[in-house]
């Protein structure tokens, strides 16, 4: 029996229990409110930005990279293209130990040391579930030994990538370029471009020439799939995909055979030859030599090779027309004589007499003609026919160097000619204004004199050269030069021709041109300078030769060829266009050391405008060797640089 | 002759709870399905832990209260001494030593004591029945704070946190005094500066990441991160069972475990959410009415305990997996994979049961 109190002690007890009971409950029924408006929160009034976060969680892109397009000749002829290629790709992700997975495969597959950096450097690149090759162009055996043996490495598989080929090798290297694998510097500028995500899947880029030039043509657009991976970046299956856009094909204006005989022509020599069609501004030939096989970058240039291009004393990875940038020498005169003709000086029947040197009023100096005896009565068509360089000295100093630079400047000399391919020079056309600013010092009367014969600052580009032998032919209306003449869509075959540019034309006077135009003709025939070049000819060649000194030599000393090493003689320099009354065909020639412009740079584009006019083949394949030596008709020795 | 059998075997059994409890586990054994990659096997084994935590559940249930009251010391004592053994002799696994090697059995001697903890509080209490005074609240902290602090030594702060709260859950129904409750809150608030310099680097470490996870979104963080954002693209109705992508695509760590409840949230949704929040509250409300109904101070002070003690667990885990509390290993009870915790649980519910079904044995 409980007593009274404690019955009633025990009825307290529960009381307060059960109150205690009641809070228990209200704390229980508060913390799950916390929850549920926790719930809420997170899954309705931010549904919309958690969603978000899921999808970029789990979606991954993965680029299919486009075909890139193909660069072809004017008929047709492959001059890039791609080509499958067996690589042993390791994939990150599904191999446990990458290091000792590589040195075991060393025992299948010769792997380099190049392979092996290339591989990290592209492992780093990539996310764990993209395949690194580790080495490329594996040959049948290969392929077929690690087949044999491929059980032995999961993670490790046999891809074909596609790769750039250039099947005519050294062929036009200059002019195509090449392509490389994107570096840091790439990046940088695909970044600023904002073109990076085109790139996401590409390992290649233009990096010089055509292929660098009309990458955003070539390269094509960028496939994507969109890949659903899990949290270690595993795709596990594709849930949409963008079939990527091929790039497009370059059809050029060039003309493979053409080139190659071009190329072929210079032999040893160094040098550069660009050959416009005056009428459209397209390239026909553009030659820098020595040439090198651009195959070797594709992939990343192996150090030796590299080392051996880029230390040769033959320059071969200078784009020479583009950017080798020589005195243009006597092939100025033509300019010039068109300069004061148009200005009013020596009009015909206008005519000096050459004592064999110019002298300034009030100066004993005397700038010499390269025929020391003179060339006797001269007028502005003989001066052209026989390269009279007391002619042009005085014709010079009469224009003034700020009326004769700014008559030129209007055939393109001094700036870039605007051609469809990057990394143009602009060459030099020099002012007082330009003196002033760039060595801050004044103009003397001399250097005016000396610009006369295209020596002195003046510098130009051999497709400066060309653009404004083009520009005179086609009687002064310049048409901007391009390699590209058309573009070609990869899948629907549509082709679209690269618009013409026509620049201003120049205001000249028919009768003008038509001297100048004489005097060049002359040239190639028997008295001109480069008679020899004209010899058989069955159409008429307007030309110019000239010699641009590499040495500078001081006043009084002999000029003599055989005392100098090779490297140091003259520049022979070679303009011409044809057939004369109706060109077709304008040419520039550079070849480096040739000494005279008449003997190797004009043998040269005979034979380029003898098959592109008359269809035939060289009959010998260079310059002949003994031709600088040979005793010509044109000998033009100028007067040096005015120290 | 069935009929007999099925009224022997169901006649402690509580069925409204029972109910509960089984429809909160076969939604368990749905979201382990999914979070487990379809992993029949994982299913096949969490369903024998639930057989065999039933079957506990079964026994305590059938063993009247004044039985598990005279056992409360005893098992007290056996705890301590297994925890004490653990403390020098335990087995080191993740960084932890929370393992006992007896033979042939590995046991974790603090889940034991997630049942004989209030045990023993119920019963000393019990024992001191109307002349509970202050000093015996005192005697009631002691013995409750030697095992937690023996277990946050382990490491194991979940754990020793939630036998605590179990044991002050006890403390409290006792009748711990309201000035006392209120003044050690706001000591503890004081205090909060000296138990930070107590706590170990990775503890403290969760809790700087849950004020800002993205401090270290790929390390510490990336659990709280990965979890909310697998709540919150749930959305109202969720993505649909086996369809939640931060679950089926890896991106939620320990899924199957500590946080299967973002896996649940993720393809339920805030619907399927307050579902199981509803279903949690019937199990708590059926606690406390047994708690309430209990006709002796240990059947209450053990009842009450065990249902807060569930209701903890509950609230640590899914706060944690929302990102209103730190990160600490609890799991979701009766939801996550795992027999041990399964079956001390299903033990609590048993003596839950126990207390409801034996009251009118004892009142006769």
């Amino acid at each position: 029996m409980r007593s009274r109190s404690e019955i009633k002690n025990y009825q307290l007890e529960q009381y307060n229990f059960r109150f205690r009971l009641a809070v228990a409950a209200i704390f229980v029924l508060v913390c799950f409110g916390v929850l549920a408006s926790r719930f809420f929160f997170l899954q309705y009034a931010k549904y919309d930005y958690y969603q978000t976060m899921a999808e970029n969680n789990r979606i991954s892109l993965v680029p299919i990279v486009p075909n890139r397009g193909l660069i072809l000749d004017r008929n047709g002829v492959i001059l890039a293209h791609n080509f499958f290629v067996y690589t042993l790709e390791i994939t990150p992700s599904k191999v446990k130990n990458v290091e000792a997975t590589i040195e075991e495969l060393s025992h299948f597959v010769e792997i380099g040391s190049l392979d092996r950096k290339n591989f990290k450097k592209l492992r780093t690149q990539s996310h764990s579930f993209e395949s690194v090759p580790i080495r490329t162009h594996l040959n049948e055996t290969e392929a077929a030994k690690f087949a044999v043996n491929r059980y032995r490495f999961p993670g490790v598989e046999i891809r074909s990538r596609l790769f750039r080929h250039y099947p005519e090798g050294r062929l036009g290297s200059h002019l195509i370029g090449y392509i490389g694998r994107i570096n840091d510097k790439d990046l940088a500028s695909l970044k600023e471009s904002e073109d990076l995500s085109n790139y996401k899947g590409s390992d290649h880029i233009g990096k010089s020439g055509l292929e660098q030039s009309y990458e955003r043509s070539l390269h094509g657009t960028t496939g994507f799939q969109q890949v659903e991976i899990d949290a270690d970046g595993h795709a596990v299956r594709v849930l949409s995909s963008t079939a990527p856009i091929p790039g497009d094909n370059l059809i050029l204006s060039i003309d493979s055979k053409l080139q190659k005989i071009a190329e072929d022509a210079f032999g040893d020599y160094r040098g550069a030859l660009v050959a416009i069609n005056p009428k459209n501004g397209e390239i026909l030939a553009y030659v820098s030599q020595p040439t090198y096989d651009p195959n070797l970058f594709v992939d990343g240039i192996d150090s030796e090779s590299w080392k051996a291009l880029n230390e040769s004393l033959d320059k071969p990875l200078v784009n020479r027309p583009l950017r080798g940038v020589y005195p243009p020498g006597s092939t100025f005169k033509p300019f010039v004589a068109l300069a004061g003709l148009e200005n009013g000086k020596r009009e015909p029947p206008f005519s000096i007499s050459d004592p064999g040197y110019f002298m300034l009023p009030g100066s004993s100096h005397r700038y010499r003609d390269w025929k020391p005896a003179g060339h006797g009565q001269v007028d502005v068509r003989r001066a052209i026919t026989i390269s009279c360089d007391t002619f042009f000295y005085g014709l010079a100093m009469e224009l003034g160097i700020d009326r004769l630079a700014e008559f030129v400047s209007h055939f393109g000399f001094g700036k870039k000619t605007g051609i469809d391919i990057v990394g143009e020079s602009d060459g030099l056309l020099p002012t007082p204004a330009w003196k002033a600013k760039r060595w801050k010092q004044k103009w003397f009367p001399g250097e005016t004199v000396i610009v006369g014969i295209g020596q002195g600052y003046t510098l130009t580009t051999p497709l400066q050269l060309a653009q404004a032998t083009a520009t005179l032919a086609n009687n002064g209306v310049g048409i901007r030069p391009r390699l590209v003449s058309s573009i070609q869509e990869n899948l629907s075959g549509i082709t679209r021709p690269i618009q013409m540019i026509t620049n201003d034309r120049i205001p000249l006077e028919q009768k003008n041109i038509d001297i100048v135009r004489a005097g060049m003709i002359d040239v190639t025939l028997p008295g001109g300078t480069a008679a020899s070049v004209g010899a058989g000819a069955p159409y008429a060649i307007a030309a110019k030769s000239g010699t641009a000194q590499v040495v500078g030599i001081k006043q009084n000393e002999k000029y003599n060829e055989s005392k100098m090493a090779e490297r140091h003689l003259d520049h022979a320099l070679f303009i011409a266009y044809a057939p004369a009354e109706d060109p077709t065909i304008a040419i520039a020639v550079i070849v480096e050391n040739g000494r005279h412009g008449g003997s190797t740079a004009g043998p040269v584009a005979r034979k380029v405008m003898d098959y592109y006019l008359l269809g035939k083949m060289p009959a010998e394949p260079s310059i002949p060797k003994d031709a600088a030596s040979l005793p010509e008709a044109g000998h033009e020795g100028e007067e040096p640089p005015h120290d | 002759m069935i009929r007999q059998l099925m009224s022997y075997l169901i006649k402690h059994i509580d069925s409204f709870l029972m109910s509960c409890l089984f429809f909160t586990l076969l939604i368990g054994l749905f979201v382990l399905y999914s979070a487990s990659g379809q992993n029949v096997d994982r299913i096949a084994s969490q369903f024998a832990n639930i057989i065999i935590a039933t079957g506990a559940m079964w026994i305590a249930a059938n063993i009247p209260p004044q039985h598990l009251q005279r056992a409360a010391l005893p098992l007290y004592a056996f705890g301590m001494i297994l925890l004490i053994g653990v403390y020098f002799f335990g087995e080191i696994s993740h960084g932890a030593r929370r393992w006992l090697h007896l033979g042939i059995v590995r046991i974790q001697p603090s889940e034991l004591m997630k049942i004989a903890v209030p045990m023993l509080l119920a019963w000393y209490f019990a024992k001191r029945e109307g002349t509970i005074q202050f000093s015996d609240h005192v005697v009631g902290a002691i013995l409750l704070a030697i095992p937690v602090l023996l277990i946050m030594k382990q490491p194991d702060l979940g754990t020793s946190l939630l036998i605590g709260a179990s044991g002050f859950y006890v403390l409290f129904f006792a009748g711990l005094s309201w000035r006392l409750l209120i003044g050690g809150a706001v000591l503890i608030g004081a205090s909060t500066p000296i138990l930070w310099s107590l706590l170990h680097d990775y503890q403290r470490k969760r809790i700087e990441i849950l004020f800002d996870p993205y401090q270290d979104p790929l390390g510490s963080g990336y659990h709280t991160i990965q979890a909310t954002i697998a709540l919150g693209s749930g959305g109202l109705a969720g993505k649909g069972w086996l369809n939640g992508t931060q679950a089926q695509l890896d991106f939620l760590p320990e899924r199957t475990t500590d946080f299967i409840f973002a896996v649940f949230g993720e393809e339920f949704g805030l619907l399927g959410n307050c579902l199981l929040l509803l279903l949690f509250t019937l199990i708590i409300a059926r606690g406390l009415v047994i708690s309430a109904q209990a006709q002796n101070t240990f059947c209450r002070l053990l009842a009450g305990s065990i249902t807060l003690a569930f209701f903890t667990y509950i609230f640590v885990n899914i706060g944690m997996v929302s990102g209103i509390l730190p990160v600490v290993g609890v799991p979701l009870p009766l939801i996550s994979y795992g027999g041990t915790s399964l079956v001390t649980l299903m033990l609590g519910f048993g003596i839950l049961m126990s207390i409801h079904t034996h009251k009118k044995l004892v009142t006769t």
